[in-house]
This record gives C-alpha cells, structure tokens and sequence, in this order.
C-alpha cells in the first residue's frame, strides 16, 4: 500500500528497519477491543465532586458584580470560585517558551471577552447539584460594543477586544502587528503579468468534535501530590500550565493520560485541567470537570477562521511571477495558539511552487469570538486550501490543464524558497503525475517527463536582492526596487497547452476563459515591454485543444466571483473546475 | 431524593445497584457498577459510543433509564471476550486496523454483535446501516466495515 520512491527519497530511510515501514499490530489494540483501555474519564473515586462553570453570556461585557451567596447555599455544594481564588489567574499557553504575553484569566474578573466564558466554578457532590447551583450565581453585566470580524477589529477606534494588546493584532516581537515576508518584488512582477488575478478566500471556524469531551479528574494523592487523569494531547504541556495557574511545583502534580478519545488539535488548550486542580487542592477531595457535547460544540476551542487575499501575476504561457498573499488570523479573544499559527502560515507562503517574486502580510486579530485554538496543519490547511483554488482558476485564466500548470510551476529541488533555504526532496512533480494517472486524467508526454530532480536550482536557486526602508525595514510590496528572475526549469518546462480531460462521469467541459472571473485587462502591446519581459509563447507543437485562446479576453467590469451565501468563494477542485 | 433499587444480568452476572428515578444506564454502569466499556459522548442518543445490548436488543445508554432495565439482560464490550479468548469481531478489529483512537470501539463492536446474531452473513450495506448511529470521529469507517465483514465469514462468529 506505501511506497517509497526511492528514486526521489534516496536517503530518506534505510531498508533494513524494524519496525517503519511494516504493518504492526498496534500495541493499544487489545485494550480498545476489549473496553479495557482507560480514558481520562474511565476511574472511580470515592467521594469525587463535580465541577461545572458559569458561563458568560454576553461576547463583551464588563462585570459589575458576582453575587455567589445563594449557590454556595445550595444543596450539595462544596464550594465555589471565582477569579481571585486562582492564584495565577492570568496565563497564556505559549508562555512556557517565553512566546507571547500573558492575556487569559482562568476565570473572568474584570469583563468577559467572548459568549462562554467561563466566571465562576461551582463543586458539588453530584453534577445535577452543580448544574442546579450554576442558576443560582448572580451577575451583574454591561454589555459593551463588539467586533466580530478580523478586519474591522484592525481599524482605528474598533472596540478593544483584549487589553493586553490594545491594537486588536498580537504583537510579533512585542512591536511588530504582523508577520512579513519579502522575497523579489512582486510589485514590479504584477506589473509585467499577462494576467493578474486576486481573490478572497474566507474560512469558517471548525469543532473538532472529539466524541470523547474535553475534560479532568483530578485527586489529593500522597505526600501533598495531586493524580490528574486528563484528556490532553501534549501532557506535559498541560502539567506546566497547570503548575504555572495553580502555582505549585510541577513535581507535585502526577499527570497521567496519553489516552484520548479524539483530539485534532482540540485538547491542547487546558481546558479544565488547573480548575480540577484548583478545586481538588482547595476541597482536598477528588474533582471531576468535563465538558458536556454542548459546551465543547460551542466552548471548546475551534480552528480558527481566516480570511485570506491572493493576488497573483501569471504569464500567458503559465508561469507565476508573483503571488503576495494577505491573511488575517480570527483568534477570537485571547491569543491561545494562533500567534504560531501564523507563523507556520508565513513559512508555507506561497506553496509547493517556485515562484521568483513572493510577499505576505499575515496578522494575528482578536475578535469577540470563542478563542481558538490548534486543528490538524492550523495555519497550513486553509492556506492551502485558498492556494489550490486560486491554482485552479490561474490555469484556467492561461487555458492550461490545471495538472499541467502545477507540473510547471512546482518546486523543483534546489529552488531557493522565499524563506531563504533551498527546496530539498520535492516531489510535487511526482505526485501530481501520479495523481493523474491515478484518477485517468490525460498529461502531455512531455509533462509525464519532468522530474524533481531536474530543472531546479542555477538561477532559480539564488537569492534576490531585497532592499530595506528608512527605517531599515523590509518594505511594503510598492516600495520595493530589484531584479526578479524569470527562468524556466532549464530545458524542460515549455509544455504545451492541455487538451480536454477526458475523465469519466464528467458533466461537462472545461469552462471557458472567458468564464474566468475578475482578471485584469491585458497591458496594451504598445505599452512599455519590462525589461525582464519574458519571450512570448510558441508552443512545441500544435495545441490540441481546439478551444484554445491566445489572450484572456480585456473584461472592462471584473465579474464578481460565485459567492455563497456566508461569503466564501465557491470552491471548484482540481477535478471539477467547473463554474456554474 | 429515595434511591430506587435496581436489579439486572450485567454480562451473565446478576447484579444491583441502588438508582435516582431519572439516572441513566450509562451512569449507572459506568458510576455505579464500575464497567467503563461504555462512554460518554453526547447524551443526547446521537454519537452511539454509549451502545449496549438490553436483551439482545442494541440500546444507547444514555438515553435509557436503569430503572427500566429492572430484570434485563445487560450486554458490553466489556463481556464479548469469552475469557481471554477474544470474540472473532474483536480479532477482526484488531486485524484490520478498525481501532485508532478506541473511544467509538465499544459502541461499535456492540452495533456488530447485534448485527451479526440476527444476520450472520451481513452484506456490506448491511453492515453500513448497523454502524450508522455509531460516529467514529477519527473517521475510520472503511477498516470497521471491512471488520465486521470478516468476523462474520469467521468460525465461531455466531456465538453472539
């Protein structure tokens, strides 16, 4: 079923190992079939209370007063908690390696920041008696004005969502309000383009939806130590987190788990654990705090939204020349791990491609929304998924087989990569063959011949000049001056324009350029030819496709891209580059 | 609030336990009676990981209360192992890779025993409808499906 393209990985790995690379039985196998293994959830403790929070209701409000007198009377009760009574009630999770600045209680003080947040913690010995006394806490609230959306919350005099930092953007560096990446100049590229093309891409958060719920048991032990059953995927980072929240030395707290029932990403927050810490110190009885399905569907921490503008300059034959990408990170109201997040986003800039003039702008934005938090490739994912669409409807845009048109643009090894390294072991070349072939869709010869192993590095692995402003800073994209290169994968990459996919069980054709929505209009031939223009496009041989166009016709009004209902662009994959 | 006793076979022993009028089977197997094998995941009846057998019967736990269970046959994952002889739906499991993160075996083993004892030789849709109120989040369906196939074409299969 796995195969190692050792032509392509040759000192990937070694052929003599044991263990990789074989179909072993899993060693956690028998408990699950057997009901036997043990979740966080799955132990019993005599006298074990329960704990459930108080939630805010409103997405911004300052807390005038909390009123606990009347639930710490109700039956079964043990205790309750507020804010003061977390001993570090400030914290963010990026702190244990000295990133980013503390900005989240445990429990809400002062105001509350999203819908959900959590006030005040109830104990009590059953979860009936919990959820009876959560209705009994009186707080008092003034609602305040909102920002829910990533740009609007960057824009001078918009509410302040979170006052560790003001402007409404994490603080790189504690100064700077984005990441930047500047590699060529993509300025002067767009404006040698054939074609120009930006879109916005807008994602929506996503719940992991782990069947198994965010929570904790934690219990006194021994010897002033505390057992904490919990679901955390990094438990050692939960352990830290906890010791910092709870301050105590992290050797008191004996964290057991490894064992989670789903977590993508979703367990990583420390979500309950320092409260069942917390409560198990203050109560010296065991506690139990776990999320029931609503609260982790609407608390729990989802993956981020991001809305992200692609701007890219392609030439007729189907080079990219540039691409300058924007993006904005909605990490709801405190940081968690989106500042991360939008690093691994910079460092994916601009794809799997070569592309010889590439910048991005990439911020971090609090908003009155649920914070969020880590998911499977965050930062990487909807990038990528706004990339290949663009991908798609850029082949379109130069009537090439959107097979094809990844082949000639993808990173080939030794291509430098806008980060400054070279590209080492690509094998988009190989998978987007392979993928072909797999799916039945037609390549040229001469598409079935390229490799990853050739046609990079020379000058596509130098470097380019970058120029920095007064203030010694890598400008903005219009301030830039410098050589771009525009060199083809040496002797390979002419490859002529793609004729119709023959795939089976498709519905129609290859929509037509003129399909294309929103590109800028063709610079008249008698402007200005750029010096680094490159030759016009002669195919190797005639073009089978009939329908092939030899200019993207000049739109005067750009047509407005499909838009659905909630805003994002309808999504057209590579195997249905269809527009309806 | 009066306990209300309870009595039923858990697994082929009789058992007891001492209930609120609206607890839950789930809570009481698992607080009560100490058998994890059933888990919590919605406790709304939507996500399946809760499934046990009540008189052969597949039922969502949480959503059934233990005082109608007074004189029942109560079945878990925990009790399909025949000693330490695995069933042949849990050999198959581990065979084909039908457990990743586990949470939704239980309740999907549970679906399958109660597939297969009333239809030993399953086709593949039938095997699909059995496991359709069952979630497994890890999205793992394709190895469950190709499980539950082969423990059916297995000796000893129709012990359940």
């Amino acid at each position: 079923m796995l195969e190692m393209r050792k032509d392509i990985f040759a000192d990937e790995r070694d052929d003599n190992l044991n263990v990789i690379g074989k179909g072993l039985q899993r060693q956690d196998a028998p408990g699950h079939v057997t009901g036997r293994t043990r979740y966080f959830d799955d132990h019993a403790f005599e006298g074990m209370l329960h704990l459930k929070v108080v939630r805010s209701p409103h997405a911004h409000a300052r807390i005038r007063s909390i009123d606990i007198s009347a639930a710490e009377r109700a039956p079964g009760v043990k205790r309750v908690l507020r804010g003061a009574d977390v001993p570090v009630n400030k914290n963010t999770l990026l702190s244990l390696i000295n990133f980013g600045k503390d900005d989240e209680p445990t429990l809400a003080v002062d105001k509350v920041r999203y819908k959900g947040e959590p006030v005040v913690a109830i104990l009590a010995d059953s979860e009936a008696q919990a959820l009876a006394a959560r209705k009994l806490v009186r707080i008092d609230y003034e609602p305040l004005p909102t920002v829910f959306d990533v740009e609007e919350a960057l824009k001078p005099g918009a509410p302040v969502v979170n006052e560790t930092y003001p402007g409404n953007y994490f603080e790189y560096h504690e100064r700077f309000d984005h990441q930047k990446l500047r590699f060529g100049d993509v300025e002067r590229a767009f404006s040698g383009a054939d074609i120009v093309m930006e879109h916005r891409y807008q994602m929506s958060p996503i719940e992991h939806a782990p069947t198994e719920t965010n929570g904790t048991i934690a219990a006194p032990e021994q010897n002033g130590r505390f057992v904490v059953h919990s679901c955390a995927q990094g438990l050692f980072f939960a352990l830290g987190t906890t010791a910092k929240i709870v301050d105590v030395e992290s050797n008191r707290l004996h964290f057991i788990g490894g064992t989670v029932g789903g977590g993508f990403g979703g367990k990583v927050d420390s979500l309950t654990e320092p409260l069942a810490v917390l409560g198990a110190m203050l109560t010296g009885k065991p506690v139990r705090f776990v999320l029931d399905r609503e609260e982790e569907m609407l608390y729990g921490s989802p993956r981020g939204a991001e809305r992200i503008y692609i701007k890219d300059g392609v030439m007729r034959d189907g080079r990219i020349v540039a691409r300058y990408i924007r993006s904005y990170f909605d990490a709801g109201a405190y940081t968690r791990l989106s500042s991360y997040a939008a690093i691994k986003c910079t460092a994916h800039v601009p794809g799997p491609y070569w592309i010889p003039n590439v910048a991005s702008d990439i911020y971090v934005a609090y908003t009155n929304r649920c914070p969020s938090t880590a998911m499977r490739g965050f930062g990487v994912t909807a990038v990528d998924f706004a990339l290949e669409v663009q991908m798609d409807r850029l082949a379109e845009a130069a009537s090439m087989d959107p097979m094809e048109f990844r082949i000639l643009n993808a990173y080939r090894d030794g291509d430098m990569k806008p980060h400054r390294r070279a590209a080492k072991n690509t094998a988009l070349v190989e998978c987007v063959q392979v993928a072909a072939e797999k799916a039945n869709w037609p390549l040229s010869e001469q598409a079935k011949r390229q490799s990853s192993l050739t046609g990079g590095a020379g000058e596509r692995g130098q470097i380019p000049a970058t120029t920095v402003d007064t203030k010694g800073q890598i400008g903005r994209p219009e301030t830039r001056t410098g050589t771009a290169t525009q060199t083809l994968p040496a002797g390979t990459a002419r490859i002529p324009l793609s004729k119709q996919p023959v795939m089976e069980g498709a519905r129609d054709g290859r929509a037509a350029p003129t399909q294309v929505p929103r590109y800028e209009p063709a610079r008249p031939a008698a402007a200005a030819t750029p010096a680094y223009a490159p030759p016009p496009y002669q195919p190797a041989s005639p073009p089978a496709a009939p329908s092939y166009q030899p200019a993207p016709p000049p739109v005067s009004a750009p047509a407005s891209p499909a838009q659905t209902q909630h805003g994002a662009v309808r999504f057209s994959s590579v195997f249905g580059t269809r527009r309806r | 609030m009066a306990k209300i006793p309870v009595q039923f076979r858990l697994n082929g022993s009789d058992r007891a336990a001492f209930v609120d009028a609206q607890e839950t089977l789930l809570n009481t197997l698992r607080r009560g009676l100490g058998d994890f094998s059933p888990k919590y995941g919605c406790g709304q009846g939507t996500c399946g990981v809760c499934s046990v057998l009540v008189d052969g019967e597949p039922q969502l736990s949480c959503l059934t209360l233990s005082v109608a269970c007074e004189g029942r046959h109560v079945e878990t994952a925990a009790g399909l192992a025949d000693g330490p002889n695995l069933h042949p739906l849990q050999a198959a499991f581990m065979d084909h890779f039908a457990a990743q993160c586990g949470f939704c075996t239980p309740g999907m083993l549970t679906a399958a025993r109660a597939l297969l004892a009333k239809n030993p030789s399953p086709s593949r849709d039938d095997v699909i409808e059995a496991i359709s109120g069952n979630i497994c989040r890890c999205t793992g369906y394709e190895p469950i499906v190709a499980a539950i196939l082969a423990a059916a074409s297995a000796p000893g299969a129709r012990r359940a």
